[in-house]
């Protein structure tokens, strides 16, 4: 972090980068890169994105939609043929229905999505409850709306879990929300209906408002997705974040939507129409044609990852790294307190000895200490060798902690 | 049993012990399904997709059309099997529209695969005529884009 200096102080010059960035820290995963540039034959466990490269029905629809001239921008809230798809994406799958006019916005990415929702709910002060460990941006982003974050502990205990115990515990009267984004990342953990239905509880009895970051929906390997807006009565307090990045293999389309209450819808695309604009327009006609005839392409890529799953997740408990069973999205999150590191020693030190990169789990929350990220979005040929590599690490830290 | 040819059907080494534990099935059911498979001529067999223009190896292939007299009480099978016999014929296939049967012929060259239809096919009782198509260039075979895509690059580490 840059020193603070008070004005006046060493020559008279303010700090150049303002305060509330100042505040936010930086990305426990850019030191990563530094160190990764430097070498050669590195496996990497530590990416957060899907090996597939787009259906090619998906990027020919965009090809088409370049070469027969869609290249101005869009209504701000997207095009009205993606938002009519969606809506009925959204009811065939969950039940919920949104109106494609006024309860849609599409946005670039889930990450603008959040930014928005944030920025439109919040007050200064405002404090926002985050499952920790959660995905990197929450805090981020709630932090730069001018919220407070507090973080709500979760543990392997309870399979990384919410409990609704934990959150209620942390609920003041400045509470104003409750981010979390399950299936999780850094976890794989998934909460079913029952345990939804308790955070739905005290979402009602406190009045608040829930931004539910559901881009692994598709990603669910035992049981179904649970929707947080299909609740009853809590679809008017939701805002329901959803993507094609994951699901779809589209990172790099940068297109992603936001479903929640007109006047929330409004908000948000006030901020979006003046930041933005609109999201890519040869992006919106691929994320129509993944809504069109995608189904069956994110079933393959589903089945392909569940098979990897099962795998990682078995070597790695033989390992001895003893991982809960994650049900969705695509990372397993075993704990390596047995090695006697912490999460960013072990992530160093496997990546300098055998050139493995995986993300500590500190970066993600301080309960994400004792935890590393394993991504298994890669073929099973490098799984396999990561593990071995993995192996040969443990086994080695093993000799010399004493159990 | 279909999740475990799935897995061989993309990559053939894959152990058992591996399906295993990419299946939650145990070792030994897997062999078994595996066994069985063989044995219902489910699974064909293992083999490697060679490429061998690449492997420095010449090779003419032929898609042949057949138009062939059906014959009584056995319609069209016996005529196929007297050509799927022939080891230079990939694969045949009864087809609708204008001819009737689809081989694939391989040979070492054009002369080669055209004695082969001019001395072999075309003089069968039953065969009526053949039209040669020699391919000119192969771009995509059984899922396999033959010059392979360029691996995009992930970066490394990403949130
Ligand atoms: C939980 C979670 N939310 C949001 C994002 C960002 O998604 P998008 O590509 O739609 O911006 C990611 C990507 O890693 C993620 O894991």
């Amino acid at each position: 972090m840059t020193e603070r200096r008070a004005p006046g102080e060493g020559g008279g010059r303010r700090p150049t980068v303002s305060q509330r960035v100042r505040q936010i820290p930086a990305s426990g995963i850019r030191k990563f890169f530094d160190l990764l540039a430097s070498m050669d034959g590195v496996i990497s466990l530590g990416v957060g994105e899907p090996d597939f490269v787009t259906p090619w029905t998906i990027r020919e629809a965009a090809i088409y939609a370049i070469t027969s001239g869609q290249t101005m921008y869009t209504s701000n809230y997207g095009t009205l043929e993606l938002r009519i798809a969606l809506a009925r994406h959204l009811e065939r799958r969950y039940g919920v229905s949104y109106d494609p006019h006024r309860e849609l916005l599409i946005t670039v990415g889930v990450s603008e999505a959040l930014d928005l929702a944030l920025r439109a709910l919040l007050d200064p002060g405002d404090e926002v409850l985050l499952p920790d460990p959660c995905y990197v941006s929450y805090g981020p982003c709630a932090i730069l709306a001018g919220g407070v974050v507090v973080p709500v502990p979760s543990s392997i205990e309870h399979d990384f879990r919410l409990l609704a115990g934990e959150v209620a515990a942390r609920i003041t009267p400045r509470t104003r929300a409750l981010v979390m984004g399950f299936p999780s990342n850094p976890t794989g953990a998934v909460m079913d209906r029952e345990d939804l239905l308790a955070i739905a509880d005290l979402a009602r009895r406190h009045d608040l408002l829930v931004v539910s970051d559901e881009i692994y929906d598709r990603l669910v390997y035992e049981g179904e997705h649970a929707c947080f807006a299909a609740l009853p009565g809590m679809q008017e307090r939701t805002v329901l974040l959803g993507g094609f990045s994951k699901a779809y293999a589209m990172t790099g389309w940068r297109v992603g939507y936001a479903a929640a209450p007109a006047e929330i819808i409004e908000a948000m695309m006030k901020v979006h129409q003046y930041v933005t604009m609109c999201a890519s327009t040869m992006s919106q006609a691929a994320a129509l044609e993944a809504l069109r005839r995608g189904d069956e392409h994110v079933e393959e890529m589903r089945r392909e990852y569940d098979r990897r799953r099962r795998y990682m997740v078995a070597a790695l408990n033989d390992i001895g790294l003893s991982c809960f069973n994650p049900k969705g999205a695509f990372y397993a999150f075993p704990s390596i307190r047995t090695t006697g590191l912490t999460s960013e020693a072990f992530a160093e030190q496997l990546l300098l000895e055998e050139k493995v990169a995986v993300v500590p789990g500190s970066a993600f929350g301080v309960s994400g200490e004792g935890h590393i990220r394993c991504c298994y979005a890669t073929s099973v040929t490098e799984i396999k060798e990561a593990l071995e590599r993995i192996d040969r690490f443990v086994q080695r830290r093993r000799a010399t902690f004493p159990q | 049993m279909k999740d475990v040819l799935r897995i061989l059907e993309q990559d053939a080494r894959t152990t058992p012990e591996e399906i295993a534990a990419m299946t939650g099935r145990s070792p030994q059911e897997v062999r078994e399904i595996i066994r069985q498979a063989e044995k219902d001529r489910a699974l064909l067999g293992y083999h490697a997709q060679v490429n061998w223009e690449k492997a420095g190896e010449e090779q003419v292939w032929a898609l042949i059309e057949v138009k062939v007299t059906p014959q009584r009480d056995v319609g069209f099978d016996a005529i196929a099997e007297r050509i799927f016999r022939f080891p230079e014929a990939r694969s045949v296939y009864l087809v609708s529209g204008t001819f009737d049967l689809a081989v694939t012929v391989v040979g070492r060259t054009m002369q080669e695969v055209s004695a082969f239809v001019s001395e072999r096919l075309a003089p069968m009782e039953t065969v009526q005529g053949t039209v040669t198509h020699f391919l000119l260039k192969r771009y995509k075979e059984q899922g396999a884009i033959l010059d392979g895509e360029d691996r995009p690059q992930r970066l490394p580490v990403s949130p």
